[in-house]
Parts: structure tokens; sequence; C-alpha cells
């Protein structure tokens, strides 16, 4: 009789590995990125049933949740020729099925060696929750690799929006620099003319 | 019983999968680049497995700075494909020949 847990683990390693089959083989660039998105969801619920809670959650509120919108987005604001794009698409089909298949075959005889073959652990040992377990080591042993990568997200944003950032040509912005730099002369232009009085005197005299 | 090489298993199969789809979608650099983020799942399932059965938490906080390390990837990788596009109208690996390398 198959255990319920082992029942999950299939299921839901059967619909991640279709996906991502899915995704390299999917005519449709939005169906190979919607496609991936299941496959995201499968991993975390795999990651579940190895009694990793917070990472799970973290992987679909950030890649389901944000970085594969943006991979949506960008889909669909390019104007992609699929057709080209497919062109000889199967033509490499025997070369990377021998190395994948090469490398699997590699792989597995590398897992079937005895170091790999641990006793499951049933229950968890410390009574702690997993994200308390995450948070104590992360603030405590690894607080400069952490902050570090709030550096790297910090670079993420800037180059992303240096990269991609367009001058509009009628934008009326106005350039700080020059403003601070400002002369009397530029603003103030004093003319020299008659008094008004006298003038409209002179007039006047002509008239007459 | 599930054990350690199941998941080990899994995550060789999804890895060997995106190395495929590297070689098949050579022309089309978005679906290359969820090739990249597949083979990052693959590595993080590696990870989580090893951490449970040895009992160490270790490998989850790795997989937390890959996880952040590949979102910053990611967004600079398609800011670099959505400024490729505004430049040659196309994202066929072919047409990025501009630097002449």
């Amino acid at each position: 009789m198959i255990e319920f847990k082992d029942f999950v683990f299939y299921v839901l390693s059967l619909v991640l590995i279709s996906s991502g089959l899915s995704v390299i083989t999917s005519r449709n660039p939005v169906t190979a990125a919607l496609s991936l998105v299941l496959a995201f969801f499968n991993a975390a619920g795999i990651w579940l049933l190895l009694q990793a809670e917070f990472l799970a959650i973290v992987l679909v509120l950030v890649y389901v949740g944000a970085v594969m919108v943006l991979f949506l987005f960008v889909v669909m604001m390019l104007d992609i020729n699929l057709d080209k794009l497919r062109e000889g698409f199967w033509d490499y089909l025997p070369m990377a099925g021998f190395i994948g298949l090469l490398m699997m075959v590699e792989m597995v005889m590398v897992l079937k060696t005895k170091p790999f073959n641990l006793a499951p652990i049933t229950e968890s040992i410390s009574n702690t929750s997993n994200t308390e377990m995450i948070g104590n080591t992360l603030y405590s042993n690894y607080v400069l690799p952490f902050e570090l990568a709030s550096v790297v997200l910090l670079i993420a944003i800037v180059s992303a929006i240096a990269l991609t950032l367009r001058d509009r040509k009628d934008s009326k912005k106005t350039n700080p620099a020059d403003q601070v730099a400002v002369k009397r002369q530029d603003r103030v232009r004093i003319v020299r003319m008659k008094s008004e009085e006298k003038y409209i005197k002179s007039k006047a005299k002509k008239r007459t | 019983m599930i054990g350690l090489p199941h998941y080990l298993i899994l995550a060789a199969i999804l890895f060997t999968i995106s190395v495929v789809g590297i070689f098949l979608n050579r022309k089309n650099i978005i679906i290359l680049l969820m090739s990249v983020e597949l083979m990052l799942l693959a590595v993080n399932i590696n990870f989580i497995a090893f951490s449970h059965y040895l009992n160490d938490i270790a490998g989850q906080i790795f997989v937390f700075f890959i996880l952040t390390v590949a979102a910053a990837e990611s967004a600079i990788g398609l800011a670099i494909i959505v400024l490729i596009f505004r430049n040659t109208r196309s994202i066929n690996v072919d047409d990025l020949n501009r630097l002449n390398g």
C-alpha cells in the first residue's frame, strides 16, 4: 500500500516534469511562461514535503508573484516573429538528446552510490518552526551575506531602470544644475530708453 | 518510502530538461532565460533535499540567497532583452552580432 505522502510526491514531480517539458517545447512564449508558473508551483509543493515551508511560500510569492509577471509583461510587450524563431527547432534534437541522456545517466549513477542513501528523517527534531530557524541562522551567522544580498538587489534596481530609461523630448523637466548656476545676466536685461513723459510730450508737440 | 535519492533524481531530470531546452531554443532568448530559471529551480530542490535529510538549515539559507540573485538576474536580463528589441526589432540570437565578437 502506497503511503499518501509518496503519492503526493509522485503527483507533484510528474506535473513538475511535464510542465518543464512544456516550457522548452511550447510554440508560444506566453504558454512557456505559464508552464513555468505551474512548474514553480509544483516545486513549492515539493519543498513543502521537505518541510521547508518558508522557502515554499517565498517561491510562490517572489517567483510566481513577481518574476513570472515580469516575464509575462516582457513577452506580451515584444512583437516577436515566432516563425523565424522556430526555424530549425528540432535540428539539434539528436545532439541535445544525446547530451541530456549522458548527463542523466551520469547523475543517476552518482546518486545510486552509497553516501546518498541517507536514512529518512521521520520527525523534525527541534520544536521551533522552519521560519524561526531560518531567521535565527540568517541574522546570526549569515548577517554579512544578507546585507550583501540587499546590495545586489539595489544594483539590480538601479541597472534595470538605467538600462530601460528613455528621455521624452517634449517633457518639461528642469535641470537643477542649470537652475543653481544661473547668473543675473541670464534673467535681467537692462534697456536704455527715453523717459515716458518726455516722449508723449514730444509726440503731442508734433501733432499740433 | 520516498528517500533522498528520489528528490535528487527529480532535480537531475529537471536540470537535464532545461539543458535540452537551451539546445532546442537556441534562437529565442526569452525561453533561454526561462530554461536558466528552471535550472536554478533544480539546484534549489537539491539544496533543500540535502538540508532536510542532513538536518542542517544552512542549505535553506543558501536557497534564500540563490532566489535573491536569480530574481536580480532575471530582472536585468529582461531589461537587456527590452533594450535589444528596441534597437534591433527582434530577439533572435542570430541577430545579436552587433559587437562583432
